[in-house]
């Protein structure tokens, strides 16, 4: 199958600004699934708000576009009531870490079979460029002209110690990167988290002066490093997978309780 | 020596926006952004079948097929 069967044609050319790094993730996405050969009806897309959450609207899987933040909730219920789907949750920087930030800590914390994408571009897109958690300190933003003074979340760090099981970074200049830890974290059986760092030429960018989506793809490329590397190179950001660990998944135990429930129940009638 | 089955780069010109990440990162300077801003071809002789620029697009505008001489080689 090619990535035209994967996508909702009919609403293409999508509302993304030239030169954004969530279309990338989105074709790299497709390409993951692709590349797994599962389903289109074996995947659930629960998506928030934002410039990121729009990507569910242009798959073509079962998709669910809900409130600001409360996109892992939802998901939660999906995975809950149908544990065989796989639910994928792409979200934005502020839709998974503010708006969000009690959902994602406690999937994480629960360690349900969920596939979460924070696609990190650092700023509010949608709504006019305002500094997000993300944003990190001395960055401007449409509501920091001198520069924010609040200093950022570090993804990785969050979801390994809320208790992720598999966390993993990448950017969106290293696209088989994406791809291979998208698939990766759609296998792994437990809560998973993808940081992807992405572009936003049209608010980022321009107020931090940093050029255009070339010139910002660029910067990923020479401001990142493989994890393996970097003690050679601590100035830059690591890229690659920080965790993958074991750990009893959600789904799993509250089948074996619901079983337990019904077994105790059967004895005592 | 131009190959006899070269590899097709099709642009879907009503998708690309112009971002000219395709050109910008192409490792044989196959295309361009024309006067329009859009992606263009100029020397698909010289084209490798990398795919950089269609994974790379965000804007899911390029496809590169591969010459069937190409993926024959590959599949063998």
């Amino acid at each position: 199958m090619s990535v035209q069967d994967y996508i909702r044609e009919r609403f293409f050319p999508h509302i993304w600004c030239p030169g954004c790094g969530h279309g990338t993730v989105l074709n790299n996405l497709v390409r993951a699934v692709e590349t797994l050969g599962l389903d289109k009806n074996e995947i659930v897309m629960v998506s928030g708000i934002g410039c990121s959450s729009r990507i569910a609207g242009y798959l073509d899987f079962h998709t669910l576009h809900t409130l600001h933040g409360r996109a892992l909730a939802f998901a939660t219920g999906v995975k809950l009531s149908r544990p065989e789907l796989n639910v994928i949750v792409p979200m934005g920087d502020g839709d998974a870490l503010a708006i969000g930030g009690n959902h994602f800590i406690h999937a994480a914390r629960r360690n349900i079979n969920i596939t979460a994408i924070v696609m990190n571009n650092r700023i509010y897109g949608m709504t006019g460029g305002q500094f997000s958690p993300l944003s990190g300190e001395a960055t401007t933003a449409t509501t920091a002209p001198f520069g924010t003074i609040d200093p950022d979340f570090d993804t990785v760090a969050l979801a390994t110690a809320a208790g992720a099981s598999y966390v993993a970074r990448t950017t969106t200049y290293h696209v088989q990167e994406i791809r291979k830890r998208i698939a990766e974290a759609i296998v792994h059986p437990g809560f998973a988290v993808v940081e992807v760092m992405s572009q936003c030429p049209t608010y980022f960018g321009r107020k931090n002066k940093q050029g255009d989506a070339v010139e910002m793809l660029r910067r990923y490329k020479e401001g990142t490093v493989p994890l393996d590397k970097q003690p050679a190179d601590p100035e830059k950001i690591p890229r690659g997978v920080f965790v993958q660990r074991e750990r009893p998944e959600y789904c799993k135990r509250y089948e074996h309780l619901v079983q337990a429930a019904m077994t105790d129940g059967a004895a005592l009638t | 020596m131009k190959p006899k089955h070269p590899t097709v780069i099709c642009i879907n010109t009503d998708w690309c926006k112009g971002c000219g990440i395709c050109a910008a990162f192409c490792p044989k300077q196959v295309l361009v952004m024309n006067q329009r801003d859009k992606a263009e071809v100029v020397a698909a002789e010289n084209c490798i079948a990398c795919k950089q620029c269609e994974q790379r697009c965000p804007d899911l505008a390029i496809q590169v097929i591969k010459s069937p001489a190409k993926e024959e080689k590959e599949a063998s």
